[in-house]
């Protein structure tokens, strides 16, 4: 049985247990939120010993290099010596809530000022930090390029902590905590004419309101076909702007989804994958963009392969909802 | 020393550019298929590669018994001969796709052949 060493302690791994769970359960706080090695907020580093490739994955190469690894996905097979992030990684910035704002669909808009530089490309996603040591991840919809400030689409959901608190609580003038950026999601330039298919479920358009707008303002010539799924039309926000951007580029397609039996003039019927893949059947040589709902993503980004487009082209950002919330209390 | 199999074929960037039209023709094969369900992606792709490499004879740490352990589970749940065949056929079919020459493609079936009894675990 391995043994995780931690601040002069040691704790025994059992089989088949993360890093995280060994520790979590001896009472050392590790943060973590969902906690199936998307999110990266429990980041940590092996000192010494060697951690399995996949307590890795989507780690950026510097991170790997310097044996950082997911302490949620790590089942290690070998003694580890591990420590929290430096402070460097981990960095938290101050930001100031300059905006507060509710969108259609649960959806409350947040501008965040950040009193230092902050880099980022927009569709990655940010952790955000409560005062209590809660974290939860949350997607970038503003673009560096116009000074716009941090623009968050926080989904108000039934009885969620952070997302109440939020809605709720937060107000203009508070100040708040957030690290990062993570997250490869996002435009890159150099194939201006290629096709961007992207499809989002509820508060999964602010990535990609981030990303066609960032796409669009690096000049991107080829057809840009966005989703945006929900049951009824309450759930859709940012209708209006995305419609007038369709206005002014041609290029620019936008198709407002629902599932549910209510179908306005102007909406598609169905689900936003299912409309997208009803439209764009053959998808050799696309760039694809999946956000929101886990099953969602995992499925269309299994159909979006077999339709042809390359694995390496397919960026998939399933917003894991904390399992700790879901399991039952002890 | 010769060039071997692996550098003939392009090495690990034949690799990245077969494993796409790979994976691809055994999902959609529904003979095949349910073997690889409910696999994440990025995992699978990742064994999908490390099946690539061995195959085209590249740098491996597998042993014969890594791979009859990696497909027991497989072989439990019906993985049988005919199961091999239509991998071996989408591995013949994406050689040829990609324009590798007829005798570099014999000698990657001849290596893929050699693991029968292994992944079948006999
Ligand atoms: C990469 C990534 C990007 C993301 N981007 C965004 C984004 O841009 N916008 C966005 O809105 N969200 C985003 N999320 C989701 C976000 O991080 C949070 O998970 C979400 O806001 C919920 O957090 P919460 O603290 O409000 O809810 P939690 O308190 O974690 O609760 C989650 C849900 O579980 C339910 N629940 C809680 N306890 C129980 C219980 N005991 N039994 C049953 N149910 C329970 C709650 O009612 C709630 O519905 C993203 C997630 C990831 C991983
Ligand atoms: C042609 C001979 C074959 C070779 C050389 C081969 C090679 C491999 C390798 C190297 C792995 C990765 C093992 C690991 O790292 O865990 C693997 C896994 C796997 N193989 Fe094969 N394979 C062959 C045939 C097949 C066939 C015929 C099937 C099913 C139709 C199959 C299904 C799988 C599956 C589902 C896994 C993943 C198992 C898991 O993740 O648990 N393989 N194979
Ligand atoms: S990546 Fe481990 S908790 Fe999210």
């Amino acid at each position: 049985m391995p043994r995780i060493f931690f601040e002069k302690q040691s704790y025994a791994c059992q089989d088949n247990e993360s890093v995280l769970d060994c520790l979590t359960g001896h009472g050392v706080p590790v943060p973590s939120s969902c906690r199936s090695g998307i999110c990266q907020t429990c980041l940590m580093r092996a000192v010494e010993g060697a951690v399995p490739l996949a307590a890795q994955q989507g780690l950026k190469e510097t991170l790997r290099a310097q044996n950082y690894f997911l302490a949620c996905v790590c089942k290690p097979t070998n003694d580890l010596k591990v420590s929290l992030p430096d402070a460097d990684v981990g960095a938290r910035t101050k930001v100031t809530v300059l905006a507060k704002e509710v969108l259609g669909g649960n959806i409350t808009r947040l501008r965040l000022g950040c009193t230092l530089p902050f880099d980022y490309h927009p569709g990655q996603f940010v952790q955000l930090h409560r005062d209590d040591g809660l974290v939860r991840s949350y997607s970038i919809a503003s673009l560096p390029q116009r000074e716009e400030p941090l623009e968050l689409h926080v989904r108000h959901l039934p009885d969620g902590r952070m997302s109440g608190w939020i809605h709720d609580t937060l107000k203009t003038g508070d100040t708040l905590e957030i690290s990062g950026p993570t997250g490869q999601g996002f435009y890159l330039p150099g194939q201006p004419d290629q096709g961007l298919l992207l499809i989002g479920t509820g508060s999964g358009l602010a990535p990609l309101w981030g990303i066609v707008r960032d796409a669009l303002a690096q000049g991107h010539t080829g057809p840009i076909h966005l989703y945006h799924g929900s049951r009824d039309a309450s759930g859709l926000y940012l209708i209006d702007e995305l419609r007038e951007l369709v206005e002014q580029y041609p290029n620019l397609d936008y198709t407002p989804c629902l599932s549910g039996p209510d179908i306005p003039k102007g909406f598609a019927a169905g689900r936003a994958e299912q409309v997208a893949f009803s439209h764009l059947p053959k998808l050799t040589g696309w760039r694809i963009f999946l956000c929101g709902h886990p099953t969602m993503v995992a499925a269309t980004r299994k159909k979006a392969f077999l339709s042809g487009a390359s694995m390496k082209d397919i960026y998939a950002d399933p917003f894991v909802i904390a399992t700790d919330s879901i399991k039952p209390a002890a | 020393m010769s060039t071997s199999l692996f550098e003939k074929l392009g090495g690990n960037a034949a690799v990245d550019a077969a494993v796409d039209i790979f994976y691809r023709k055994v999902l959609s094969d529904d003979r095949i298929n349910s073997f690889f369900e409910g696999v994440d992606m990025d995992k699978q792709a990742a064994k999908q590669k490390a099946f690539l490499t061995m195959a085209f004879g590249g740098p491996h740490n597998y042993t014969g018994k890594d791979m009859r352990a990696a497909h027991a589970p497989l072989v439990a749940r019906g993985l049988n001969d005919s199961h091999f065949d239509a991998v071996a056929e989408h591995l013949q079919a994406t050689l040829k796709e990609l324009n590798v020459p007829a005798e570099l493609i014999a000698e990657v079936m001849t290596i893929a052949g050699s693991t029968r009894n292994d992944v079948l675990c006999r």
